[in-house]
């Protein structure tokens, strides 16, 4: 009982949906409504649609374990994890933490971009819960980690993405709580970085007998990172275990999982006022294609459908192609064509691929619609895709198919040059 | 900046919880004592705010000079010249300066701090903090430029040859009381703003409504004496009526109506504590 870092006891957390959808509503919208349903009582809006976001969620973790979440979106992992934090309370149920607290659920929080990088070090640090003296103390090392001495006192907003996130991750790395929660963080940032980082979390988690809860859709790094695995499935536990174990059976759900209708996917994320309800793969004569080719024209066509009677502006509609965790190529409208597009009722969307670049092997798709800022829809591997190898290079040649892997498969020519001992 | 460092990692001697995660039902703890152990957070938001806002501006502190100053002059020419509004007594631009300092500080206050929850939603949705420390910043920050046009002042009453009087040790109490009003509306405004953006367009008209409704440009003593009281409803009037009886020696101060001002303001707060309180935990699920 003494080593109890964190015990949750039938957690649950529901959100109203209505509401939710209600929460740009203005005040005369209010009113209005107010006298309407006082002159017309009969004609109640119907009874609001609650969301189980989690649901009678209960473990215990001992300090110093290293706790990995996964799950689909929406499954309930980034709640659990705000509802730990204390941004959120939960409906029902309660936690017990003993420590104290950091939270790191998004990269740069609190930054501003007019600041310097050292007047974002003390502010950041001070909005993730340290005290002054404390980033006084740390202040050079946290420097030293994000490497960029140079730029201490450049605006933040003359930083390139790179050393923004390394700046924003090296304050909280240094964050010195008995107890880390990790949302999807280290998602960003480049590969050499993210292992520092890990480093530095995994070190100070050995040597400081820290506790971690770290989510993140990225098996391997879990299955670095983690002693223990939980697996939360629309808002419950559904497997609590060894970290090995509990992946496995998670990945051949996902297979599973992307067989049902897209349209009846609730492991989604977004405001949802358009919805990606379809998609599909028809060849260069909008013929269905079941098995796309290498090198073959595919036009991805997404079938949207829209809250009726809403217009939603300057959307962009993306799909990428990835398999487990490497993402082989991004498709979005706004990348090739600077036109927003308004979406409403319903329709499709055609990103056509000229020349489909890879090589024999089964895909993920995942859908993403976003108006302005707003994220509207987002469906991780909403559908399946399988390839099969065809002559890409015109050439009658192949990837070596003894070569392990898929791959993209890119145009290329090559030249020959001999030394001819007359070098200019 | 110091070097010393209070607190590495508490270590954890006894077993009790240190903190307790649960449906919050209660809706009489303020929890003002999170609020204090926040300081450090409420410090920094402040400084962050000053300095952004001079970052931006072209021509920085200049502002916080010319912008009172500038209002001045109008209401100079308009009211004091035009409209021949009486002074008791005094020059006409430092009667009008030495209701402009409380009234300028009041209206920037609500004005950043009415939106301030909705314009921080950000740290709201992912991060803990008492969530009191986002409007009681807002409402700081303008303090910065009450300073500036203070000294402005003193300036002015050297070029007018008014001499203070003691009741200028009365001015910090007018200034918290200032405070507490600007805090205690910003409660209000700023929950209300994050359920209704409709509030964060309306702050302007409100503050520019609430101006004729304080004696900024004229003086107390045109109200009638019998609505006097009930005009005194209004926490600036006390507030307004107090920097000028303690820095211009007004002769007739009205301390029935600053009396007033105390208690408005303090039911004001307490009721804003109350609604916030009340309305806070839904914050980060709607926001």
């Amino acid at each position: 009982m003494n080593s109890i870092a964190i015990c949750a006891e039938h957690l649950s957390k529901v959100y109203d949906i209505g509401a939710r959808q209600e929460r740009y509503n203005t005040l005369r919208d209010r009113l209005s409504s107010g006298l309407r349903s006082l002159t017309r009582w009969k004609n109640r809006p119907a009874a609001s649609n609650k969301f189980w976001a989690l649901r009678d969620v209960s473990f215990d973790v001992p300090r110093g374990e290293i706790v990995g979440f996964v799950g689909r979106n929406g499954a309930g992992k980034s709640t659990l994890l705000k509802l730990l934090s204390r941004i959120t309370d939960p409906t029902d149920g309660l936690a017990r933490i003993y420590g104290r607290v950091g939270s790191l659920l998004e990269v740069g929080t609190g930054f501003h971009s007019e600041l310097t990088g050292r007047e974002n070090i003390y502010l950041s640090g001070a909005i993730l819960g340290m005290s002054k003296g404390e980033i006084d103390r740390k202040l050079e090392q946290i420097i030293d980690f994000a490497e960029i001495e140079k730029f201490v006192d450049t605006p933040v907003k003359r930083y390139s993405s790179g050393m923004y996130v390394r700046l924003a991750f090296a304050v909280a790395a240094h964050l010195e709580t008995e107890i880390l929660l990790v949302d999807e963080v280290l998602a960003v940032g480049d590969a050499a970085f993210q292992k520092k980082c890990l480093g530095q979390m995994g070190e100070v988690a050995n040597k400081e007998g820290r506790t971690v809860l770290f989510v993140s859709h990225n098996m391997a790094m879990i299955h670095n990172l983690c002693q223990r695995v939980i697996w939360l499935k629309d808002g419950r536990i559904a497997r609590d275990g060894a970290p090995s174990d509990v992946i496995s059976s998670y990945l051949a759900e996902l297979s599973q999982m992307s067989s049902t209708p897209l349209a009846h996917r609730t492991d989604r994320q977004g405001r949802g006022d358009v919805r990606a309800v379809a998609v599909e793969l028809r060849d260069a004569t909008d013929n269905a294609l079941g098995h796309p080719v290498s090198g073959q024209q595919v036009i991805f066509r997404l079938h949207y459908r829209t809250e009726p009677g809403k217009v939603i502006r300057n959307c962009r509609v993306c799909i990428t192609v990835h398999k487990a965790e490497a993402l082989y190529f991004l498709l979005s409208t706004d990348l090739v064509d600077k036109t927003q597009i308004d979406l409403e009722g319903e329709g499709t969307i055609d990103l056509v691929v000229p020349e489909l670049p890879l090589t024999a092997g089964n895909y993920d798709l995942t859908t993403f619609i976003q108006s302005g800022p707003d994220v509207q829809d987002w469906v991780d591997r909403a559908a399946e895709m399988s390839v099969i190898d065809g002559d890409f290079y015109g050439t009658g040649r192949n990837y070596p198919p003894d070569w392990r892997g898929a791959t993209v498969l890119v145009h290329h020519s090559w030249r020959h040059q001999k030394y001819s001992g007359q070098l200019l | 900046m110091s070097l010393v460092h209070t607190a590495a990692i508490p270590s954890l001697t006894d077993n009790q919880p240190v903190v307790l995660i649960r449906p919050r039902t209660g809706w009489l703890s303020f929890d003002l004592e999170a609020v204090y152990r926040y300081r450090g957070l409420l410090y920094f938001l402040v400084w962050r705010d000053v300095l952004v806002r001079y970052k931006q501006a072209a021509i920085g502190i200049t502002w916080v000079v010319l912008q009172p100053l500038l209002t001045m002059v109008v209401f100079t020419v308009i009211f004091g010249l035009f409209a021949k509004l009486p002074s008791d007594g005094s020059p006409y631009p430092i009667f009008a300066f030495t209701a402009l300092l409380p009234w300028n500080y009041f209206s920037q206050a609500i004005a950043r701090s009415g939106i301030s929850l909705v314009s921080n939603s950000n740290l709201i949705s992912k991060v803990y903090f008492p969530r009191l420390i986002i409007p009681i910043s807002g409402a700081l920050g303008p303090l910065v430029d009450f300073a500036v046009s203070f000294v402005i002042l003193l300036g002015m009453m050297a070029w007018y040859r008014v001499a203070p009087t003691w009741g200028v040790l009365a001015l910090p109490f007018f200034t918290l009381l200032a405070v507490v009003t600007a805090v205690a509306v910003s409660l209000y405004l700023s929950a209300l703003n994050v359920k209704y953006r409709d509030v964060g367009q309306a702050i302007p008209f409100l503050i520019q409504f609430w101006m004729y409704a304080s004696p900024v440009v004229y003086s107390l003593h045109l109200v009638p004496a019998k609505w006097r009281l009930l005009y005194g409803l209004n926490p600036m009037v006390g507030v307004i009526e107090g920097f000028r009886w303690a820095l211009l020696g007004n002769a007739r101060p009205d301390f029935a109506v600053m009396a007033m001002g105390v208690v408005v303001a303090s039911v004001l707060l307490l009721g804003g504590l109350v609604y916030f309180k009340r309305t806070e935990r839904f914050f980060a699920d709607i926001i």
